[in-house]
């Protein structure tokens, strides 16, 4: 069954030379109206085969007009989108190869589903569709409903006929729209990591797009954080998140303290004493330290950080405090419990993030 | 602006007006200009018709003494018929909507049906209830002075129009918030206040968007003015185009209708600005119907009295005409054939239409900008301008421009589809609106071009909706009357000519088969906005 996945495996031994990225998008820009602010800005990145690309970013960023331009249903002001080398951005969308899962899912409510998947299969001579389609329902689990229609499915179902649709007419790349949002949270999840297998099983090339830096981060192998119609930082979740580049990102992601200080050599002076930071700078700087960097112990009366307030969370345990009228959060093991009020010692135990800004 | 840095953009030079939409394709941009375009014909031609006079003659036409008789007898026409059907309608809202009235079903239905009797029908039923040899005195020897001129107009009116807005009124009762009123009454105003200051505010657009179609018609209708020989507008100027052959001064009475409909239009515009959405995202409840008790006794003879006289009437009298006193058998004999024309022209003006709505849908939904809004207004002209004033344009417009189109069905058919493009764009409009746009992306993104992605997934969706609007025009095309006396060729005499020649000589047992046969026609119309309002 999985045969029919291998959709574009790279040929074994084939002659060394560059890789080439599946997908390169360069300077892109767009506005809607000419008295609107650029929805778009100067969006660059590349993206390998076989490669899963989260675009995270609040709504309004420019996440999905920059999808909408890959997929061909918006027009670049500027710039260029290639696809295996090839210019596609005049191209118009049914001719890209480029697969597409809405956020609504966007099945056709008069097709069944078997229909629904044949309809992808323009390749594929008419006689044979009706058979392929359901091998492709059977790959995410629905060959059996194959002559339902799609109202009389379930939102998981329907999402994954969808994907179904959008795997069947073998694209080169496959571009989510917000895919998990309609889904509700225990749901969510699962389908989540089901999917992710599929396309690594099939070593399918996917950009999604989200607001949600939990899915972004466990979805995909790299992460772009848009905002305000620009890219800010591209890279590996984990990197992403243990060294954002901006203020914006640090705090996009997850909890964080930002501090002022001033940067001598690799250690930077703070409010909370002396910090290690990651590079070798002089002079002020702004830096993150995520709350879990942060360690709590016990200190004599009248010295150190008040707890302020806390947040018992099951696995840990999350802590606003005071120090010096300035506030910090830190997060702790759920065993090591602190009492509002109580007073603590404060300590950073890792380095520091140096922000750009 | 750092525009020369963005050479590469490829943008319109700065300070130039983009009148037309960029990327909109040329096959729903052309006909969606010659739609537009062609509803300017009828505004340009009456103009150029009414200053063909010197200025002594347009002076003494503007300002004869007669045209402000005229405007009055049409105001006070269409102020009699509102306050008329809004006593018809109100109640018959309130009881099927917040009371425990039975059978609500059943009066809703029964409170449609009068669309199916057209104005001049419903005068002819009218017509032929009083009198010396009325169906009444006939029957059972009760004379009733006939009835004509305001009353009889009115009358004829009211019965015909007044389920428009007990439609409107009814929906804005029913979807209206019961916490609202509930509130109102917990803050301590009494049930007459809380009606005044909650209920009503809210009832207004409904009110206002249901009087606004009533007057409309109105103001353009002629064969129900006519027949009861009422002097309003539409009647003078079809009585100076047919009789006194005075053609400008007809076409100043018809730029004077003209500018009366719009009037009311733009008042209209004006007074329903205020905002009445729902706020906060709480469910609304609907209120809870209120026992009617004791004021079942004046419910109950309210509503026979109203569909005695708004169904029982014009049922009546053509049964009376049909089975007790029915004309010669070679007057049945002559149905088909009158169907048949009437259903000649009325086929081709309704796919017409629907040819020239799809596009301007698509524009209007898919295409959205300034340019596709003007469209789709003017798609509208040739609906709101009163019928007569239309039908001379296109007389002014053949006559002056194209003369090989005077007189011919083509002349007809056009004008026709003209006067129900909006009927047509309405129901494919609201179907595709509920095609989502990402359907159509969804189906580019699986590989298929623009006329594969029609044929396969735009089409299925609209075709019902299509079909309602083929429906809509059909009907109204096979009933309609002032265009096709004014422009139907030589002898093409449909069923509604039909019905007004003969009841306006008196010869009323004559009509009545034609009668019966529009009826029975306007009735799918009605069934066709039965199943809709089901939903």
């Amino acid at each position: 069954m999985m045969s029919n996945l291998n959709l574009k495996a790279a040929p074994q031994g084939a002659p060394t030379r560059l890789p080439e990225p599946l997908l390169s998008v360069g300077g892109l820009h767009k506005r809607y109206r000419r008295q609107d602010p650029l929805a778009v800005e100067d969006v660059s990145f590349s993206l390998d085969n076989g490669e899963i690309l989260a675009l995270l970013g609040p709504s309004g960023c420019g996440k999905t007009t920059t999808l909408r331009m890959i997929a061909g249903f918006e027009h670049p002001d500027a710039g260029e989108i290639l696809l295996r080398g090839q210019d596609v951005t005049r191209l118009p969308p049914q001719q890209r190869r480029i697969g597409i899962v809405f956020q609504d899912y966007a099945l056709f409510p008069h097709m069944s589903l078997g229909e629904n998947v044949a309809f992808a299969m323009r390749h594929v001579p008419k006689a044979k569709r009706a058979a392929k389609a359901r091998e492709w329902l059977d790959l995410v689990g629905l060959a059996d409903l194959a002559a339902r229609m799609p109202d009389q499915l379930s939102g998981g179902q329907q999402q994954r006929v969808a994907l179904a649709r959008t795997l069947a007419a073998e694209p080169e790349l496959v571009l989510l729209d917000e895919p998990f949002s309609n889904l509700d949270a225990a749901l969510r999840e699962s389908t989540r990591k089901e999917v992710r297998r599929l396309f690594k099983a099939s070593g399918t090339s996917v950009i999604l797009v989200t607001h949600d830096q939990a899915e972004a981060l466990s979805f995909a192998d790299k992460v772009g954080v848009m905002h305000s119609g620009k890219l800010i930082q591209v890279d590996r979740p984990e990197r992403i998140y243990q060294a954002p580049a901006t203020s914006f990102v640090a705090e996009f992601l997850g909890h964080t303290n930002l501090l002022e200080g001033d940067a001598d050599g690799e250690i930077a002076r703070t409010a909370l004493g002396p910090v290690a930071i990651d590079c070798h700078c002089r002079g002020p700087v702004r830096l993150s330290l995520r709350p879990e960097y942060l360690t709590l112990s016990s200190t004599p009366e009248g010295q150190g950080a008040t707890i302020v307030e806390r947040e018992f969370r099951g696995h840990d345990c999350f802590y606003l405090l005071e120090q010096h009228g300035q506030q910090f959060c830190a997060i702790t093991p759920s065993h090591c419990l602190w009492k509002v009020g109580e007073q603590v010692c404060l300590e950073p135990q890792r380095t520091a993030t140096v922000l750009r800004d | 602006m750092n525009q020369t840095h963005q050479t590469s953009t490829p943008r319109r030079a700065p300070g130039f007006p983009r009148l037309l939409p960029r990327g909109v394709p040329l096959h729903i941009l052309l006909p969606s200009l010659i739609a537009a375009g062609a509803m300017l014909v009828p505004l340009v031609y009456l103009g150029l018709r009414a200053f063909e006079a010197d200025s002594a003659t347009l002076l003494d036409l503007v300002f004869r003494p007669r045209n402000l008789q005229l405007l009055l007898n049409t105001l006070a026409l269409a102020a009699g018929v509102v306050a008329l059907t809004t006593l018809m309608a109100f109640p018959l809202a309130w009881l099927v909507t917040r009371t425990d009235i039975r059978f609500k079903k059943a009066l809703t239905v029964l409170g449609v049906i009068p669309l199916a009797v057209p104005g001049y029908v419903m005068a002819y039923a009218l017509i032929g209830l009083g009198g010396n040899y009325g169906v009444l005195a006939q029957l059972t020897g009760i004379q009733l002075p006939r009835l004509q001129g305001y009353w009889g107009a009115t009358l004829a009116l009211s019965l015909y129009t007044f389920p428009y807005l007990f439609l409107n009124l009814r929906a804005a009762l029913a979807g209206l918030d019961g916490n609202l009123e509930e509130s109102a009454r917990s803050l301590g105003y009494s049930r007459g206040e809380t009606f005044r200051r909650v209920t009503l505010p809210h009832l207004m657009p409904a009110l206002m968007a249901g009087w606004l179609v009533i007057t409309l018609y109105v103001l353009g209708d002629f064969g129900a003015v006519a027949l009861m020989r009422y002097e309003a507008f539409s009647y003078a100027i079809y009585t100076q185009y047919s009789g006194a052959f005075d053609r400008v001064y007809a076409a100043w009475l018809a730029l004077m209708l003209l500018a009366l409909a719009t009037c009311f239009v733009m008042l209209d515009s004006l007074v329903v600005k205020r905002k009445l959405a729902r706020i906060g995202t709480g469910v609304a409840r609907p209120m809870m119907p209120q026992p009617l008790g004791r004021a079942r006794f004046l419910a109950w003879p309210y509503l026979v009295a109203l569909f005695t006289a708004s169904i029982g009437l014009p049922v009546m009298i053509l049964a009376y005409w049909l089975l007790l006193a029915p004309p010669d058998l070679s007057f049945f004999a002559r149905v088909p054939g009158t169907l048949l024309r009437s259903a000649g022209a009325a086929l081709p003006a309704a796919l017409l239409a629907a040819a020239f709505a799809l596009p301007i849908a698509f524009l209007t939904v898919r295409y959205r900008s300034p340019f596709a809004i003007l469209v789709e207004r003017s798609a509208y002209i040739g609906y709101a301008i009163p019928p007569l004033a239309l039908a001379l344009a296109m007389v002014f417009f053949s006559l002056r421009t194209a003369p090989f189109l005077y007189q011919t069905l083509a002349m007809l058919v056009i004008t026709w589809a003209m006067a129900s493009l909006a009927l047509a764009l309405g129901p494919i409009r609201s179907a595709l609106l509920q095609t989502r746009p990402s359907m159509e992306e969804a189906a580019h993104s699986l590989g298929h071009g623009p006329i594969s992605t029609f044929t396969h997934v735009i089409f299925p969706r609209l075709r019902r909706g299509i079909l309602a609007g083929v429906v809509l025009v059909f009907v109204l095309c096979m009933k309609e009357l002032p265009i096709t006396f004014l422009l139907a060729p030589t002898g093409y005499t449909t069923l509604a000519v039909t019905v007004f020649t003969r009841t306006s000589e008196g010869m009323l047992a004559e009509a009545a088969p034609f009668a019966a046969a529009i009826v029975v026609f306007s009735s799918l119309s009605v069934g066709l906005l039965l199943t809709k309002e089901g939903k």
